[in-house]
């Protein structure tokens, strides 16, 4: 048993996981308090939730959004969770994704709302990637897909407030991919809380952006949640995970690298030491057939999706 | 003997060694995996024993 040389720093038990970048080992039962702790000053300081908002989690199934669901429920928080069905077949992904969402709601006696792409448009994601010709990028056809129904169920459903799971490292990820091409609008967008921007679009808060990956997965393990550890096979080779490991080489040599790289992007932007001037405000139109605010007058690139004589573009 | 599991494989390493050797000698980055033994979560310190079941938990998602 207390085969472990390190130890937790509260408690002297043998160590669950030694951070490097805060210098701290917990134990199993230390940790998770820490974690929430953690949790809790994020969502403090960057003004993310009041106690009386109505939250949805969009859940995946995923160690990601499993754990902030755990989290703001144990924090006390009203937070509902969606899933979408995207109906990915291979290896059983979306079944078995769906099952652990399910079962962790029934177990802490919590709602998970579930919509069917195919059972409410049609088309599974695949089916309609294949539909539209453009099987080979299956996930950006799936982003567009996920984040009209997040928007359009958020909206519907009366909440306040949008939740995702994204941790450190995906931001991190994602602010070196917009670093190393340039991408100022990107840069002047990516925040921990994107405020409702116009009517119909919710106010969406990732509560784990300041918590490594590797922090959220001990958590999940510690916590005995459920979590579907295989990837979506359509993830495989995606650009984050090259960009993660290299910021994984930089952690190594440099615990904490991480972390500065994106924390010190947001302070020079809220102190206005790094200014990204965002392109000219657009003026927004309510799509034709659902309503959800759109660029361009006519339907939202999401409809324009499932009409069967256009091509369909992102947007 | 060491069993350790990872992503559907199975290895065998000598026992003494620490977590963090296993994920080494593995080709694994330690930042990108956390280690079980017997079930539970331990630091990269921890030395493994004749007999213990380890498994490597791949952390990282790309979706
Ligand atoms: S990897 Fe791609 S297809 Fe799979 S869930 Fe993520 S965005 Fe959708
Ligand atoms: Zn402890
Ligand atoms: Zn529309």
């Amino acid at each position: 048993m207390g085969n472990s040389r390190m130890k937790c720093r509260k408690c002297g038990r043998p160590a669950a996981i030694n951070m490097r970048r805060h210098k701290l080992a917990l134990c199993d039962e230390c940790y998770p308090a820490w974690f929430r702790g953690q949790v809790e000053r994020t969502i403090r300081q960057f003004g993310m939730l009041a106690p009386d908002d109505r939250v949805l989690v969009a859940v995946s199934g995923g160690k990601d959004s499993l754990s902030v669901w755990d989290v703001l429920l144990r924090l006390g928080y009203h937070a509902e969770a969606l899933y979408i069905d995207l109906g990915i077949p291979d290896g059983g992904y979306s079944t078995e994704s769906k099952v652990r969402a399910l079962r962790f709601a029934e177990a802490r006696g919590a709602v998970c709302h579930v919509v069917s792409v195919r059972d409410r448009y049609g088309l599974s994601v695949p089916e309609l990637a294949m539909r539209r010709g453009r099987g080979h990028k299956v996930c950006s056809l799936c982003g567009l897909v996920k984040r009209h129904i997040m928007n359009g169920f958020a909206w519907e459903g009366g909440f306040s407030v949008l939740v995702t799971g994204h941790n450190l490292d995906d931001e991190a990820a994602v602010l070196m991919q917009n670093t190393l091409t340039w991408q100022p609008g990107y840069l002047a967008r990516q925040s921990p809380v994107l405020p409702a921007d116009s009517e119909g679009l919710a106010r969406k808060v990732k509560p784990l952006c300041l918590m490594y990956e590797r922090e959220v997965a001990a958590y999940a393990l510690v916590c005995g949640i459920d979590y579907i550890q295989d990837e979506c096979p359509h993830a495989v080779g995606a650009r984050t995970l090259f960009y993660k490991e290299i910021l994984n080489q930089l952690e190594q040599r440099s615990p904490g690298a991480k972390a500065y790289f994106f924390t010190q992007f947001l302070r020079a932007k809220q102190s206005g030491a790094i200014r990204f001037v965002e392109g000219e405000e657009v003026a927004l139109h309510a799509c034709e057939r659902c309503g959800q605010p759109t660029t361009a007058p006519g339907l939202c690139a999401f409809c324009r999706l499932w009409q069967s004589d256009t091509q369909g573009d992102e947007g | 003997m060491v069993v350790v599991r990872y992503r559907g494989k199975e290895y065998e390493l000598k026992p003494g060694m620490t977590a963090r050797d296993a994920i080494l000698k593995l080709g694994l980055d330690p930042e990108a995996v956390l280690v079980l033994r017997n079930g539970k979560l331990v630091d990269d310190s921890a030395i493994l024993e004749d007999g213990d079941e380890v498994t490597i938990v791949a952390v990282v998602s790309g979706g």
